[in-house]
């Protein structure tokens, strides 16, 4: 078996073990990115030097009897829009092509601490705004799963990165379900915490009350490792929640008895592909069978997530995107004849098109005159949403969903009508509404052979109980064990 | 031509003299090279996120506190929205709704007339940065070092109703903030500076007229004089049968003209909303107590004690105790002389007068409080008079030097000797045999040449009333 | 309620941005679109419902007034598109 199949565990396993080197193990995940990258575009940076240089640190210190710690040597990849001192940050963005962060985002210094390696950082759409990272200025990255698909999006790089085996594990952001849509299409596991769980400082901001980072992993253990090293609470982040310290990984077991799992029948409507609600009522008789029982919730108010969302997000987006200026750092139009020019000129040739209609979306939402009706209402919603998971958990350990409504669909397919690519999100929307931690798991695939994802949804900061009904359910299914074939299906 | 009333409202903008700016370590010091006080947060890279600075908040409620305000026990901070090249993220952290402080007041004194000045509200907001023309290329230079610098808004009512009120409610502000050591107030600097809002309109109209709002007003000078003039053309305006239009007002201190910049075409609209990346501020009782019995001596409350502990006139007490470091001096320099009439008349006359020839002030003088204190000493022990004390004072002005080294080193010790005396004037009425006549013919001017003679010789140190008890004694023998 | 193009328009000032004709007319349909799907919470009663601004219970995260080292100036300018003098430099400002 290759190194680069390995799961994030076993590999730090077996570098701690010194059954491989750093080295051999940087080798087998470049030479496999050599291999597949060309056909899936997953990274806009490759920081294979950097890699290597601190490949040999590393396995000085370990050779030496050091701690390298609990991802010693593991190479993970980062979305583009966490920040990483001295290596481009692009935001997938032509605004900040050339940017050069001068720092770096406080989960970047998490994982050097613990010893992991970055191997680059991962494509996605423009910004993090779309689902399916066809947004992004740089490039389209293909579904290993059939490279004439999407991978998802925001996060459509780093799932691919993972799906294909480029990558032991990477981060990408969850603002509206950019972490587990994609791990949903790529068929891998990923992790969207808790609101405040893991410090915002050095995500560049999309919707600043709904970002939340997370870990894309092949297995939920993997998932539950990634969590330990990057949760934590961070002083240069106002919203970081000040909690317990929480060993993630342990305790995890194969069985669900005593937990009840919530159902929310009257949010799983019209609307949903027919495999993808097969997939869903399969994954009830699962979580039966691992000794769960099972329990029809209420969700009332979940329908009104999406609508709220691009409410809030966007009017968000519009105020942290307007430092894109062209005057301290991004794109700079070439030619202008006055400040106010040089501002138009940069913005309108800097952005892409869904960055600027979410942009002027949020303008419209929080401008004179329609404050109360758009913005403030959103809030008062989001409120009735909170509330309603937090009913909806009395009867409930965890609520289980599909991820998605859909699986990945074909480049190009929602050009005409963004409002239809938004509703790809409404499985995914209401979790970040509400602050709630989610995971998205292999859950089978669809008729064209296309990945679905069961979503998990737990109280804020549980994460614990989270974990081990993904953990249960996988390994009480074998969707996580396919691997994708990464060519051109139909 | 009708009577206008004159409504003018203030907003006042104070740097807080905190030692880092409001959301990241940054020093606040003034004058450092251009982009030397700047990190990833205040220069607004992507992905930084602010942390509120705490004394900040210590120091608004310590503003609002002192002009009697209202703390909200919950506020907010929201974020105001637009571009410019010394906004670095295209907003400003500020407060919308929810302020630290509501509805207080001050009161102000013009020509002994006292008058209250109500004050809406004080928000904690961020300052921006400086933007510099550059002559050579013509471009502008942005430097970041004041980005992010804390400010406090205090927006007062419209209460104010000519030139000498709104320097009267600045001087106050700006002593209160010394006394409070929020605010160091240097306007030359811009840490103390305001917005100037002035309408016009007919005596006994209702309803205010259109006002214009003049921006970044730094000195005393500035603000009577904008006043004065926007007062004056708005009337010609009006009378002219023109309307007053509600634009901004560039002054032009230099010229004493102000500009009417023609309103843009769409009004401004600032999107204000709540900041997501900061938290409420929620502030107990208990903790807002602890501020207010913090809180030092006010000016109106110190100007009570001079009056009735020092038995001060009430005009001293007030000049004394309006600026905070002019009353801290003259009470050390008291302690150690224990002469207050005399401390108080010292700074009153010809210090203050040197100061302002100087244009510094008084706790930037070369003469320590210590050192105005034993020259009153010294006048008072007779060892100089007052001509030469005042002789001596120009000297410890410019060079700092103590009253005693001079008088040493000068010989400038008065002469008390009454035989030394004696025989000093014995010669210059011998001298002077003209004028001795005169005064015995009753020309009773005689006198003064002949004790300016002796003060002449004895290069003014004789003690006057020794010469003049003396001179009497030997010209009516 | 949908969106005029003039809305549009002012709201692409607003956010500096500069549209050609034929993107007017397609963000105004696709905007309209998304406040009419929007309008939906127009129909939920929410008469006394607090809105939430921050989903954490959080107040009074403050940081200690002391000071730490700056960042170098190159460090702050290097990514500026066009700086002199130690400044970063833009088209004149017309006060």
């Amino acid at each position: 078996m290759d190194l680069y199949s390995l799961t994030l565990t076993d590999i730090a396993k077996k570098i701690k073990n010194k059954e491989v080197t750093i080295k051999e193990v940087l080798d087998s995940v470049y030479s496999r990115i050599d291999e597949v990258e060309p056909k899936v575009d997953a990274y806009i940076t490759l920081t294979r030097d950097m890699a290597y240089q601190r490949a040999e640190e590393l396995q000085q210190r370990l050779d030496n009897g050091e701690d390298i710690g609990v991802l010693g040597g593991v190479p993970i990849a980062i979305k583009d829009n966490i920040c990483t001192n001295s290596v481009k940050t692009t935001c997938a963005s032509r605004m900040l092509e050339n940017f050069t962060p001068i720092y770096n985002a406080t989960v970047v210094k998490r994982l050097e601490d613990a010893g992991a390696i970055m191997v680059g950082k991962t494509n996605m759409d423009e910004f993090a705004m779309g689902s399916s990272t066809e947004t992004s200025y740089i490039k389209k990255t293909k579904n290993p799963w059939n490279l004439a698909r999407v991978p998802g999006g925001s996060s459509g790089g780093s799932a691919a990165a993972v799906s294909a085996d480029m990558a032991y594990a990477a981060l990408g952001s969850d603002t509206g379900g950019s972490i587990r849509q994609p791990a949903s299409y790529c068929s891998v596991v990923g992790l969207k915490p808790t609101y405040g769980l893991i410090s915002r400082f050095g995500l560049i901001a999309f919707a600043s009350s709904l970002d939340q980072i997370g870990p894309f992993t092949k297995t939920v253990e993997d998932a539950a490792l990634m969590l330990n090293v990057i949760a934590g609470y961070d002083k240069m982040d106002t919203t970081s929640a000040n909690v317990e310290k929480v060993d993630y990984v342990s305790g995890l077991s194969n069985n669900l008895n005593g937990k009840v799992v919530g159902i929310p029948t009257d949010f799983i409507t019209d609307g949903i592909n027919k495999d993808v609600k097969l997939a869903y009522d399969k994954a009830i008789e699962t979580v039966k069978n691992a000794g769960a029982k099972v329990q029809e919730i209420k969700l009332e108010y979940a329908k009104y997530s999406l609508a709220t969302y691009y409410i809030i997000a966007t009017a968000e987006a519009s105020s942290n995107l307007g430092r894109y200026d062209g005057i301290r750092y991004g794109y700079r139009a070439k030619d202008f004849s006055d400040l106010d020019e040089l501002y138009v000129k940069s913005r309108t040739e800097g952005f892409g098109e869904e960055v600027k209609r979410r942009i002027m979306l949020g303008t419209y939402v929080l401008s004179s005159g329609y404050y109360d009706a758009y913005y403030k209402r959103a809030q008062q919603v989001r409120t009735l949403i909170v509330e309603n998971f937090k009913k909806a958990f009395e009867a409930c350990d965890v609520i289980m969903i599909p991820t998605a409504p859909n699986t990945s669909f074909k480049f190009g397919a929602h050009n005409a009508s963004p409002l239809e690519m938004y509703l790809e999100d409404i499985y995914t929307v209401p979790v970040n509404i509400a602050g709630l931690p989610g995971i998205s798991v292999p859950g089978g695939f669809d008729n064209n052979g296309m990945p679905i994802g069961i979503q998990f949804i737990a109280k804020a900061f549980d994460e614990k109980t989270l974990l081990q009904a993904a953990y249960a359910f996988e390994q009480n299914t074998d969707y996580h064990t396919e691997r994708p074939k990464i060519e051109e299906g139909k | 031509m009708k009577d206008y009333e004159v409504i003018i409202g203030l907003e006042v903008h104070a740097e807080l003299s905190t030692k880092t700016k409001i959301y990241c370590n940054c020093s606040t010091s003034f004058g450092a090279d251009p982009n030397t006080h700047c990190c990833p947060i205040c220069t607004g890279m992507p992905g930084t996120l602010p942390v509120l600075n705490e004394k900040v908040v210590e120091y608004a409620i310590k503003a609002g506190l002192a002009t009697n305000c209202e703390i909200s026990r919950f506020s907010k901070q929201d974020r105001k929205n637009y571009f410019y090249p010394d906004l670095p993220k295209a907003y400003q952290i500020s407060q919308y709704d929810l302020p630290l402080c509501i509805g207080g007041h001050v009161d102000i004194n013009v020509d002994g007339n006292k008058k209250t000045i109500g004050i809406t509200r004080i928000h904690i907001e961020e300052d921006a940065g400086k933007l510099i023309h550059d002559a050579y290329t013509g471009d502008t230079l942005v430097d970041m070092n004041r980005c992010a610098v804390p400010l406090i808004e205090i927006v007062s009512e419209p209460d104010i109703r000519n030139a000498d009120e709104a320097v009267a409610y600045m001087q106050t502000l700006k002593s209160i903030l010394e006394y409070l050591e929020v605010c160091d107030c240097k306007m030359q600097e811009g840490s103390l500076r305001c917005d100037v809002n002035l309408s016009v309109r007919p005596v006994g109209q209702k309803e205010f007229g259109t006002r214009t709002e003049t921006k970044n007003l730094n000195s005393f000078r500035a603000i009577h004089n904008l006043i004065e003039f926007e007062t004056k053309r708005q009337i010609e305006v009006l009378e002219n049968g023109g309307v007053i239009h509600q634009e901004t007002i560039r002054w032009d201190d230099a010229k004493g003209v102000g500009y009417a910049m023609r309103s843009k075409e769409d009004a401004q609209d600032y999107r204000y909303f709540p900041e997501p990346d900061l938290a409420p501020i929620v502030l107990s009782d208990e903790y807002i107590n602890d501020i207010k019995n913090s809180l030092p001596e006010m000016p109106h409350i110190k100007k009570e004690r001079y009056v009735s502990e020092f038995n001060l006139p009430e005009y001293d007490a007030e000049i004394l105790t309006a600026s905070k470091h002019t009353a801290d001096y003259f009470e050390k320099a008291t302690a150690a002389c224990n002469n207050p009439k005399a401390v108080a008349n010292w700074i009153m006359g010809d210090f203050t007068k040197m100061l302002n020839e100087k244009e510094i002030e008084i706790n930037e003088s070369k003469v320590t409080e210590e050192n105005l204190a034993s020259l009153i000493c010294l006048i008072d022990k007779g060892t100089i008079s007052s001509k030469i004390a005042k002789q001596i004072f120009e000297e410890m002005f410019e060079t700092g030097e103590k009253a005693e080294d001079i008088v040493n080193k000068k010989g400038l010790v008065q002469i008390s000797d009454e035989g030394a005396i004696k025989e000093i004037v014995k010669k210059v009425v011998e001298a002077n045999p003209q004028s001795v006549a005169d005064y015995k013919a009753g020309k009773d001017r005689a006198i003064g040449f002949l004790v300016g003679q002796i003060m002449k010789e004895t290069k003014g140190k004789a003690n006057p009333q020794i010469v003049n008890k003396l001179l009497l004694e030997i010209i009516n023998n | 309620m949908s969106i005029s193009k003039e809305e549009v328009k002012h709201i692409a000032k607003l956010s500096k941005l500069n549209l050609t004709e034929q993107e007017l007319d397609k963000y105004t349909n696709d905007l309209s679109d998304i406040v009419n799907f929007a309008n939906e919470l127009s129909n939920i009663d929410v008469d006394g419902i607090k809105p939430t601004a921050h989903i954490l219970d959080i107040k009074n995260v403050f940081r200690k007034d002391e000071v730490q080292p700056s960042y170098d100036r190159e460090q702050i300018l290097k990514n500026a598109p066009s700086k002199d003098a130690g400044c970063i430099s833009v088209p004149k400002v017309v006060e």
